[in-house]
Formats: C-alpha cells, structure tokens, sequence
C-alpha cells in the first residue's frame, strides 16, 4: 500500500483552496468521465483516482484529517480505531448521479484512512441504478461460426452466455441486471459485452457472406473442369466453365456466414477465381505452347 | 406497447431527485422521447440507460442539454469510426495472409 498524493493528482498546491480544487477536479473529470471514454480502462481508472483525491480534499475534515495523518499513513490503523469508537455521525458527500461506486473503487490507502464506502455515501431514499459495466470478448471468427456457451467471470461473478453464431465485430449485447448493484434498493446496472471477433482466415466477412480468392489454373480455365475448394465448414466440388476470364466470380448460395439469430439461415460465399499463368515451363511445354500460337496466328 | 414497457416521468423524476424542467429541456432537443397515455406521461424502459448516462454529464460534468447532445453525437461518431476502423483491419489482415 502506497501513499497517495492526492494534490499531485489533481494538480493543485497544498494550499489550494476549496474553489481551486473544485475546479481541478471539474477539469479532469470532464478529461477522464468514464461516459465520455467508454471502454477505456487508463481513463476509468484515471477517473477513480481523482474521484478518491476529490472525495478526500473537497471536505474540509477529510482533508484536515488527510493533511494530518497523510504524511504518517503508516500510522492508520491506528487513526481507524480511534475513527470506530467516534460517533456514527460521518460527512455526507454528495450522490453521484446513476452510477454507484464500490469500495473497491477506492485504493487500500483511502480505506486506511477513511474506512469504507458506506460510511461516507449519503444514504438518503433516492433510488439509483447500478453502474453499469462493460467487457470486451475476444473471438476467433471460426468460434463464431456456430452458436456457443462459454461462462464469463465478470466482478467475480461467473455469467454464463451463450453466443448466438453469426455474431458480428464490434457487436455489442446487453444482459440487463448483470451490472454494478443498485445503490437504496434501486435496480442492478446492465452488462454490456463487446464482441472482438478477430478474422486469423483466409475469407473476408461482409456482413453474412464471405469472399475469397482462388487459384485457377490456366487450362481448366480455357477447357473447363472440376477444382476442390474450400468453404468455411468444409470442401465443394466446383465446376469450371471452359473459357473463364480471370476475375470472373462465383456465388456459392448459403455457403457463408451464419445470420445472427436467424437459425439454419446462411449467407452466400462469393469465391473470385485469380488464373495462375505457368511458369518455369519444360522445353516440351514451351514447343507445345508455340506450336498453339502458330494454329492461333494461322 | 404495453405498460410494463414504459416507466412514469413523474416516477422518473421523483426516483432520480429531477427537476421536470431538465426531462423537458431533452425532449425538446430529441434526446429522449416522452409518449402520452391518457393523462399520463411515459418513457420506455430501454431508453432507461442512455437516460441515466445524461443525469451523469449533467450533475458531474454540468453540461446543459445541448452539450449532451453534442456528446452523444460525437460518441456515435467515434463509434461508427471504431467500428469501420475493426472493419479495415480484418480486411487489411485478408491481404496480408494471402501475401504469406
């Protein structure tokens, strides 16, 4: 457990006053607010820090009692007994709007020297909803391709999810209630859960249908004929017509992406035939070869 | 629509400690939307979340309804760009496979 200057942190001098502080802490909150960085951890925990210093200096005997025992920190629980056989009468800060914060927000100095959340949060009848949280889950899009169960730990609680197949980047899905605690009986805030679905594949996604590009080689391009290719969940037989063009595409129907929610439903996987020229020809190839340019030229 | 879809302004502001001026402000600038019953005055429970994020700004950042209304545009902003930006990179990433 560190010391924690809470003047460095907002960047005021030890003799600011109420009004410099407020200030500072108004500057910095509109810099870090965890609304205004969603799904930034750096601002988020920027944001507690000077949530904890403005919660300490914003009050004239928190802060008198943090000038004072600040330096000699060691000496908390000292000052923590000396603080429970006080009165229950504790300050009141002001409520934080929806969000709630646990006493886990606050660093183990803070508990040292002014004992848990409870004690200072106003416990008045107004009813707030938990914080709400977000995760990030990151997925390879093979995962995806099928619907899948996994359990996550989120705030040491485990959830178990199931993904629906077909989920897509960046996606995101509420699951109400599985949030911070509501604070005086008020409603539990809402998980919200981010997809990262990381494409390691050969097939680009747009949205359900896939894209790929194969080789073609030259002859089956100008006779035509059968090539094995492979698709997401496995290979196809492809019939080549004689005399394709380098480009040309072809539309395999429901052989993409699964569509999200919408079972047995799948997209279209679209293939672009590249033609392969060949190179490093036999002496036999190349009279073969020009013996066709003459018959093209005759 | 049912009811239990819908939560009471009156209810609303009485839980969250509002003063009906500021839910009035909002709805005029279109960031939320009150739908009428008989005499009573609705929002619907989904818009609950979003509804809350704006008491946030608000009371800890004293931004007015129209700098709320900035903000979220230009979070739905950085949301389309995030998300073209993920976009661009699986399909950066397709090329760069092809070239191994």
């Amino acid at each position: 457990m560190d010391f924690i200057d809470y003047y460095k942190t907002l960047g005021v001098e030890k003799k600011a006053t109420t009004d410099v502080i407020k200030k500072a802490y108004r500057k910095l909150a509109r810099k870090y607010h965890p609304d205004l960085n969603p799904n930034d951890k750096e601002s988020e925990r920027k944001f507690k820090e000077i949530n904890e210093a403005h919660e300490v200096l914003s009050h004239p005997e928190n802060r008198k009692k943090y000038d004072e025992y600040g330096k000699d920190w060691k000496h908390a629980d000292e000052f923590t007994k000396q603080r429970q056989q006080q009165s229950q009468g504790r300050t009141q800060s002001q409520s934080q709007g929806g969000q709630s914060y646990s006493e886990s927000d606050f660093s183990d100095f803070f508990e040292s020297m002014f004992g848990g959340a409870g004690g200072r949060r106003s416990s008045g009848s107004v009813q707030y909803k938990g914080q709400d949280f977000n995760a990030e889950l990151h997925l390879k899009l093979k995962d995806v391709y099928e619907s899948q169960k996994q359990v996550l730990t989120v705030n040491g609680g485990n959830i178990r999810l199931t993904i629906p197949a077909g989920v897509q980047d960046g996606q995101v899905i509420k699951i109400p209630g599985k949030g911070g605690k509501g604070m005086n009986g008020g409603p539990n805030g809402d998980l919200f859960i981010r997809f990262a679905v990381e494409n390691n594949t050969l097939f680009q996604r747009e949205g359900d249908n896939l894209y790929r590009n194969i080789d073609l080689d030259v002859y089956t391009a100008i006779l035509g004929g059968y090539i094995t290719t492979d698709t997401f969940d496995g290979k196809v037989k492809l019939k080549i017509a004689a005399g394709t063009d380098n480009g040309a595409k072809v539309k395999l129907k429901g052989k993409g992406f699964p569509v999200y929610k919408k079972d047995g439903q799948f997209g279209d996987l679209i293939l672009t035939l590249q033609l392969q020229t060949p190179k490093n020809l036999t002496e036999e190839e190349k009279n073969l070869f020009e013996q066709l340019k003459k018959i093209q030229k005759s | 629509m049912t009811a239990q879809e819908l939560i009471q302004i009156e209810i609303l502001c009485s839980n969250y400690d509002l003063e009906i001026s500021f839910v009035r402000d909002l709805q005029v600038i279109g960031l939320i939307e009150i739908h009428q019953l008989e005499e009573t005055e609705f929002m619907h429970v989904e818009r609950l979340s979003e509804f809350e994020k704006m008491i946030r700004l608000h009371r800890e950042l004293n931004v007015n309804p129209e700098g709320i209304d900035v903000i979220f545009n230009l979070l739905n902003k950085v949301q389309n760009l995030e998300n073209d930006l993920n976009s661009a990179k699986n399909r950066l990433r397709l090329y760069e496979n092809e070239d191994l």
